[in-house]
């Protein structure tokens, strides 16, 4: 009984201790004064200011349309990638898996330094000189992204029984029609992990954004695509978080724990629907 | 393998591999063997061990190596206190019913790295621990506060897995709660401790966000060097230090190479 | 070439994967219609021979024939075969009905083309235009019905897979695979994962629906008993070769050698020696036969239970080979008793009633006797090589046994590097060096459960010897270890594989020049 109380208050207080800065900047996202921790006075004046800084809308559209589009990329590469090793020789195999584990044991500056020597070193006719920090930083992203779809998909095509694609083939259904109608649906839940995963790890990244974002860095002009991580980087250097940034962590928190509450309700869904199914 | 006939025009599903086979070359083989040439090159393009020269004859760099690896450790060493527990209570179903609890601990990880940070740093000033007056604490702060998912996540999932007859049975033999938390807990958990570990010394090592942020630059690590080093266009230095770094990880994953593993999954470096 | 009425033929056909060959140039004519059942232990090449069949492999050699056409390379999907799994390997997400329906689903059939009147679309030549076209969904839903109604599962159409038995899974993938009207039904062990009853019900199924379809079945499995009852001919296989082809009855009674014996039905089998003309002697006894071999050579010899004849006598006559019965087991019709002869064990089949300990004289019928030339004295690994310790690797890859190097060098030593060198003070790096390594059957040592030897291994095949067992080890890189032991040890059993040092007879391939360092 001790151990109860005391483990869920260790629990509450860790937790609390890990969402105090967030929680803080929430509470200020009602006020309109500069730094955290001076109130002068409740209102809701930061979230239309919000929605007219142009700054930071246009951060969050690349910031979105970055992750979207690494994500994709990661997750058709990764995928690709994994079912095609998995049914490679051990030796190609095991290779396989050492390069893809490189970028995900590795220290991100590492990556991201190495990716930014050589973009800087191709010559820029490789890409569409206008849009050359689109592409570097869509590679950079799926180095980030790719592999950890390649871990997910690997476990459920361990899971998957080898016959099932053989069983299609046998049916008379070609190599693509099977891959289509039997591998994809077999590995879909790993498939969409690794979206998930390489969504996330897109939206949370700073340092492969900050190299790989093009000439701001390799020739000292401005950066040419801002993320939101490069935006708040760039501010947090000179002061305080803006205050319209208090607003929109507190839209992001949201939807954070909405999607939290939305995963816990369909698990718990799933539970269900599983054991109805034994039952019948 | 020996054929006496043609192989059928069937596709093979290996071919699939292809596309991300080349695009591991390109962006990840590659870059490491650029980082690898401009190590050992001068701006010339000729051999040179000048970056190797200049990185150990200048004490500064070395005495960073030297923080960055303290810094790191200290950060290792706090989180596995904080998490261990933690994880053991979350783990604990007496404790702890509701497995979405260790979701909660998880999401922050979408909340903007950059802005989590900046949060932190601004909540610390407010608290008067800012970078003018306790630089180092307010970094450590930081890191804690940052890497704790990656160390619970993976104590968690072998607290799961512990064998609670084995605990039972230590106990009904006479141990005394300590005895058994030593003699048959804590070496059921070591895999999860070591991966844990790998999560969190290399990125903390590496990362320069949250140093630089939060003691105000008054804090350099390892990462702020190579960072540094690459915008002012040293690069054979930054390579150089990027290779020493990549030294430090091939070493590190060689000795774990057995225990940790399959939690990796989550372990990304700022 | 393919006799007439053969719908399948096999010629010559190997399979190499990564250096092992599974299958070893079998050739193999089946008739049209007939129920087929290739049996063997696992590993045997049974599966990969069915596989080559389905198109899922390509030979490495020889080739297939389907009605007489070369289908070595035509993919699986251009097959007219179809296969059961072995797991079912049912879609887990479509329902009954439409993993009936996959395949017709995937079938396109020619049609003629016609315009708004209904008539024929002529194209340039004045032939009528074809187009593939898929099949109605009427045509389908009356294939499914049919299907479904042939394996009694009618109104399970809409179930999802998850919620069936596995007896109903089974019967699923049957029907699937026979919607397609393939002209070769492949099954692959396909009662396995089901129990006792159900096997037994599902054979005699499987039976009447190679009745009723007509179609020719290739059946796979391990089991003895389910290839006798169900089929027209087995083919017995080991170690990827054909041991005999032939009716149950003629396997049964005519075993070409001493693994067709002990792998089809009961049988007592010992090691022989020809002592003259037409007498062979095992047992310290000498026997007549029917069978002539050369004086001298080492034998195996076969004698089914039921072909012993005992008589009670009274005391040992040294003319007489005499046993005592030592255990008595009443089977229903007949009595079975185990005799043991000296340290030797026999196993009768008896009709009269005997006790426990009785002294019987042992007879047997000339004809009898099957006398099959003796297959192997020592294991021989061909591709064995030296590693950087002086270690021999057996296989192409696999754990390495401590060997004496100094053996393939007269009056040689090591150095402490481990350098071998020889009596005129040459230097040898053995690294690497490709060798032929033997060992006998005898020099094998086996332990219970795995990492208490060189290497581990689970025994795949067990033959009984009269006095001792000869027992196959299977390594996890296909390495076999083939030795003798006393002791009683099982199938599927997983052991440690220990050689002494001594005992592993190496011999170098090519000059040794080619490993001097100078």
């Amino acid at each position: 009984m001790v151990k109860k109380i005391f483990g869920q208050a260790y629990i509450w207080l860790i937790l609390l201790l890990m969402y105090l800065p967030i929680l803080v900047l929430i509470a200020f996202s009602f006020t309109t004064s500069t730094n955290v921790g001076v109130w002068n006075g409740f209102s809701f004046e930061l979230y239309p200011a919000l929605f007219k800084n142009k700054e930071v809308m246009v951060a969050l559209a690349n910031t979105l349309i970055i992750a979207v589009s690494a994500a994709v990329v990661s997750t058709i590469l990764g995928t690709l990638g994994a079912v095609g090793a998995f049914y490679s020789g051990k030796k190609f195999r095991k290779g396989y898996e050492f390069v893809n584990q490189i970028p995900v044991v590795n220290a991100e500056i590492v990556m991201a330094l190495s990716l930014a020597i050589m973009f800087a070193a191709l010559p820029s006719v490789i890409f569409k000189a206008d849009l050359r920090c689109y592409w570097t930083l869509l590679i950079g992203h799926v180095v980030l992204g790719a592999p950890f779809v390649f871990i997910s998909v690997k476990p459920k095509l361990q899971q998957m029984d080898p016959s099932l694609y053989e069983a299609a083939i046998d049916l008379g259904a070609k190599p693509h029609q099977a891959l289509w109608k039997v591998t994809l649906p077999e590995i879909l839940p790993g498939v969409f992990s690794g979206f998930l995963l390489a969504i996330t790890l897109s939206l949370d990244d700073f340092i492969i954004s900050q190299f790989t974002t093009g000439p701001g860095l390799l020739s000292a002009g401005d950066p040419k695509i801002v993320t939101l991580s490069i935006l708040v980087q760039d501010k947090i250097k000179k002061g305080p978080i803006p205050p319209v940034l208090r607003a929109l962590t507190t839209i992001i928190f949201i939807l954070v724990v909405l999607g939290v509450i939305g995963v816990s309700i369909y698990r718990s869904y799933q539970a269900k629907h599983i054991k109805k199914k034994v039952r019948v | 393998m020996k054929s006496s006939k043609p192989k059928f025009a069937l596709f093979k599903r290996k071919y699939l591999c292809i596309p991300y086979g080349l695009f591991l070359v390109m962006f990840i083989i590659i870059p490491i063997l650029i980082i690898v040439y401009y190590a050992f090159t001068d701006d010339n393009g000729m051999p040179s061990i000048n970056a190797l020269v200049g990185f150990f004859t200048n004490w500064s760099k070395v005495n960073v190596l030297i923080t960055s690896v303290f810094i790191a450790l200290q950060t290792t060493l706090l989180c596995l206190l904080i998490g261990y527990p933690l994880a053991y209570f979350l783990a604990d179903k007496k404790v702890n019913k509701n497995a979405v609890l260790i979701t909660l601990f998880v999401a922050p990880m979408w909340i903007n790295f950059v802005l989590r940070t900046g949060a932190t740093r601004d909540l610390l000033t407010w608290m008067g621990i800012n970078g003018g007056n306790m630089p180092y604490l307010a970094t450590l702060i930081g890191m804690v506060q940052n890497y704790l998912p990656f160390v619970i996540l993976p104590l968690y999932t072998t607290m799961l897995k512990l064998d609670k007859s084995q605990i039972e049975a230590a106990a009904d033999l006479g141990a005394n709660p300590f005895q058994v938390f030593y003699k048959s807990i804590l070496p059921q958990s070591v895999p999860g401790i070591v991966s844990a570990c790998t999560m969190t010394f290399m990125p903390t090592m590496s990362s320069y966000v949250i140093s630089d942020t939060l003691s105000e630059g008054k804090i350099t690590l390892f990462g702020n060097y190579i960072y540094l080093d690459f915008a002012n266009n040293l690069w054979h230095d930054g390579s150089f230090m990027a290779l020493i770094m990549l030294v430090i990880i091939g070493i590190s994953m060689f000795l774990t190479r057995e225990k940790g593993g399959a939690e990796q999954k989550g372990g990304k470096s700022w | 070439m393919a006799k007439e009425n053969c719908i399948i033929s096999l010629q010559g056909v190997s399979k190499v994967f990564d250096g092992t060959t599974v299958v070893d140039n079998i050739s193999l004519d089946i008739t049209k219609g007939e129920f087929v059942t290739i049996l063997g232990p696992s590993g045997c090449g049974k599966t990969t021979t069915l596989r080559m069949i389905a198109g899922f492999e390509m030979p490495t050699e020889g080739t297939i024939l389907l009605n007489g056409e070369d289908i070595t390379s035509i993919p699986p999907y251009k097959r007219p075969v179809n296969t059961v799994f072995q797991r079912y390997a049912l879609f887990p997400y479509l329902d009954v009905y439409d993993n009936v329906a996959f395949g017709l689903k995937l079938k396109k059939i020619p049609q003629v083309v016609k315009d708004k009147n209904g008539n024929p679309v002529l194209d340039k030549d004045g032939k009528e235009k074809i187009k593939m076209v898929h099949l109605s969904k009427k045509e389908i839903d009356n294939k499914v019905m049919k299907a479904l109604r042939t394996i009694d599962l009618e109104e399970l159409a809409d179930r999802d897979i998850s919620t069936l038995s596995g007896g109903q899974q089974q019967r699923v993938a049957i029907a699937r695979a026979i919607v397609n009207e393939p002209e070769i039904l492949l099954l692959d062990e396909p009662l396995g994962a089901l129990d006792l009853k159900m096997r037994k019900e599902m054979q005699l199924e499987l039976k009447d629906m190679h009745k009723k379809l007509g179609i020719t079945f290739i059946y796979v499995t391990h089991d003895q008993e389910e290839a006798l009852t169900m089929s027209d001919t087995i083919v017995v296989m080991k170690s990827g070769e054909i041991q005999q082809i032939g009716t149950p009855l003629d396997i049964y009674n005519e075993p070409v050698n001493a693994f067709v014996a002990d792998f089809i039905g009961e049988s007592n089998i010992y090691n022989a020696t020809m002592t003259g003309n037409k007498k062979v002697r095992f047992l310290n006894h000498v026997f007549d036969c029917v069978d002539d071999f050369p004086v001298n050579e080492k034998v195996d010899v076969v004698i089914r239970p039921e072909d012993v004849i005992l008589t009670k006598v009274s005391e040992v006559k040294a003319e007489n080979l005499t046993g005592k019965i030592v255990t008595k087991v009443f089977k229903g019709v007949h009595y079975e008793y185990l005799v043991m002869v000296g340290k030797a064990e026999v196993e009768v089949r008896d009709t009269k009633d005997r006790e426990v300990g009785d002294l019987v004289k042992i007879d047997v019928e000339p004809m009898n006797i099957q006398i099959m030339k003796k297959e192997l004295t020592r294991n021989i690994y061909p591709t064995a090589w030296i590693n950087n310790k002086n270690q021999v690797i057996l296989g192409e890859d696999g754990d390495p046994f401590e060997c004496d190097v100094t053996q393939l060098l007269k009056g040689s030593s090591l150095d402490e590097e481990g350098f071998l060198i020889s009596q005129d003070g040459k230097k040898y790096d053995l690294n690497d060096a490709d060798v032929t390594a033997e060992i006998g059957l005898d020099a094998i040592e086996i332990i219970d459960g795995y990492d208490n030897g060189d290497t581990n291994g689970d025994i795949v095949n067990i033959v009984y010897k009269g006095d001792h067992y000869q027992v196959m080890v299977r390594t996890d890189d296909e390495e076999d270890f083939i030795l003798d032991t006393l002791y009683t040890w099982n199938e599927g059993d997983q052991v440690s594989v220990k050689v002494a040092k001594e005992n592993i007879k190496l011999t170098l391939k090519g000059e040794i020049n080619k490993y001097e360092i100078k």
